[in-house]
């Protein structure tokens, strides 16, 4: 419990920062600074700077913000997607479930770092290419559990009740299902969080996310292995707290709404 | 059985087929001109650009396309890397090695940690739990590249007690060369794994036939490993095929982080160049691998526990 409230305020500061990331940031995170190249925490740089003497500090905390809103991409768009198609198949059953359940199936069979990859080989990196190409990729498993939720929940009488009273399946599937298994999605939906953080960190540390000069977290990493290969640990490692303590952070608290959620309906 | 094994690789060919469409259409689809790419954005005077579009049927219909590809693959043709102008399958059979090494010595670490410790956390319980929670939380939120990143600065470049980078000579060598890689590769999955193996022996600890089994003195190493292991297996080995895959994918970033020279690190430059027959074939054979993994662990389930009907996993019902 004292962990989930850790992470809980954690997590909450780490919005705000984002949100005041320009205010908070004492330099600009592009602005070179060549005395200061590599240089360890001072006054003037507390994080130091990296290799081409740019503030560490200051681009974590704008990096801060590409970071955060990716994975919130990715969320949204595979939340809303993937509960479309699986309310659809669940609802309708018959052939309409047998294409949604098979295509998604099927993109199962490609891991999602290798869906983003194919997306940039052909789009081009940049952010919304790898947030696509993820929200793709995680659709099915979002769509999975709607599926099989709409299943379960199509067989109580409320739903009946409804129909009998004449309402149309979209209006009875809009006002009064899917409210009802939303909480459910939504809590898977902020464990994906995580996974999303991690593969976007993945694809800009390999070059393949956002335009060089923008600072994000992985390539951060990227750029501070050159430092570190003469023995500059900073610019590199300093990223990497950031990103494991932010996907902990997230994972600790979406995996505790889902269990009061799993819980609550047991 | 056999029926089964049938059904399933008949199965298994479909998702391969439609796979392959999916990975040839998407190529097909790309914005720009096949004949831009195939040059690597070198200029070439009309000419040349006609002799290459004739040279790769790019004016055939597009199922044409597709259908002269898919025999070439099914013959082991993948074609030309436009980038090496020498044969894909040469180019990433070279290269397999390394990654089939890596991922072989990863999967060794990820089954013997991961259920060493989810085993250690729900025997033991009380601060030994409390130390694989924490500790698991921490993997999980560790990819393999930060891992890699981080212990290359200490191990490697600070202490120099493991090579930085390269894939060394030599078969010795090249472990030597792989045990950071694999560390870092494994570390998340290790994590995954002891999650799931602790709240699988839990489960069955709680249940009525080991109190039984303890009850007629049934030693405690006995009980554990025959009748609480042995029934929580079921999640691991479903676990187990869900890492093989993840530790395939992760290769690009690990053979990324110390320069190996494997397969991953391969579709990555390819997929910066825009390199498409080697991203194409490699796409191929990752979900390939996917897709036996699974049907491995299909195949494997009914041996570890006989109540369960072959292709029926548990939790499926």
């Amino acid at each position: 419990m004292r962990l989930y409230r850790t992470c809980l305020v954690f997590a909450g500061a780490l919005v705000l920062i984002a949100l005041a990331a320009p205010l908070l940031a004492p330099h600009d995170p592009n602005g070179v600074d060549l005395g200061a190249a590599v240089s360890g925490p001072s006054a003037v740089h507390p994080f130091g700077a990296d290799g081409s003497g740019r503030d560490t500090l200051s681009r974590l905390l704008i990096g801060s913000r590409t970071a955060l809103l990716g994975p919130i991409g990715v969320v949204v768009f595979s939340t809303v997607a993937g509960a479309a198609v699986g309310v659809a198949a669940g609802w309708r059953g018959g052939w309409l479930d047998t294409v949604l359940s098979r295509g998604s199936e099927l993109l199962l069979a490609f891991p999602a770092l290798l869906v983003a990859m194919l997306f940039v080989a052909l789009y081009g990196p940049g952010l919304l290419t790898p947030v696509v190409a993820l929200s793709l990729a995680y659709l099915p498993y979002v769509s999975r559990l709607a599926r099989g939720l709409t299943v379960s929940e199509k067989r109580r009488p409320y739903l009946d009740s409804y129909r009998v009273q004449g309402f149309s399946g979209l209006a009875i599937c809009v006002r009064h299902l899917v409210p009802n298994i939303a909480p459910t999605v939504l809590a898977q939906s902020t464990v994906n969080f995580g996974y999303a953080l991690l593969d976007l960190a993945a694809l800009s540390y390999l070059g393949l996310g956002l335009p060089p000069l923008t600072p994000d977290w992985g390539a951060m990493i990227n750029d501070g292995q050159d430092a570190m290969m003469q023995g500059h640990f900073l610019p590199a490692v300093i990223p990497c707290v950031a990103i494991v303590l932010t996907v902990v952070a997230f994972n600790v608290v979406g995996g505790a709404w889902a269990d009061r959620i799993s819980r609550r309906a047991a | 059985m056999i029926g089964f094994l049938a059904r399933r690789l008949l199965e298994l060919a479909g998702t391969l087929a439609v796979a392959s469409f999916l990975v040839f259409g998407a190529v097909y689809l790309a914005p720009g001109r096949p004949e831009t790419f195939l040059l690597g954005g070198r200029g070439a005077s009309p000419q040349l650009l006609a002799a290459i579009r004739s040279q790769y049927h790019l004016d055939d219909p597009f199922l044409v396309q597709y259908g002269r590809w898919l025999g070439d693959v099914l013959t082991g043709r993948f074609g030309e890397s436009v980038q090496y102008r020498s044969s894909v399958l040469g180019l990433v059979g070279s290269r397999l090695p390394t990654t089939v090494t890596l991922i072989g010595m990863s999967l060794v670490l990820v089954l013997v940690f991961g259920i060493a410790l989810g085993w250690l956390g729900a025997v033991r319980g009380g601060a030994a739990d409390s130390g694989v929670l924490v500790g698991t939380s921490l993997a999980l939120g560790t990819p393999s590249f930060v891992a890699g990143v981080v212990m290359q600065s200490y191990l490697a470049i600070r202490l120099h007690w493991f090579p930085d980078q390269g894939s060394g000579t030599g078969f010795a060598d090249l472990l030597y060369h792989l045990v950071l890689p694999s560390i870092a590769l494994s570390l998340y999955w290790i994590g995954m794994l002891a999650r799931v193996t602790r709240t699988a022996m839990l489960d069955v600890l709680g249940q009525e036939h080991v109190t039984v089994a303890r009850g007629r003195g049934v030693p405690e190493r006995q009980v554990l490993r025959r009748h609480v292991f042995r029934n929580a297996l079921g999640p691991i080995v479903t676990t187990a095929g869900l890492i093989v895959t993840g530790l395939v994918i992760s290769t690009v970033l690990v053979e990324a982080v110390f320069t190996l020279n494997g397969v991953g690190a391969f579709l990555e430059k390819s997929v910066t160049v825009k390199d498409f027959p080697v991203v194409q074939a490699v796409a191929l054979l990752i979900v390939a691998v996917f897709v036996l993994v699974n049907l491995v662990v299909d195949l494997l389930y009914p041996f570890i526990d006989p109540r369960v009907a072959l292709g029926a996993r548990e939790g499926d019902a």
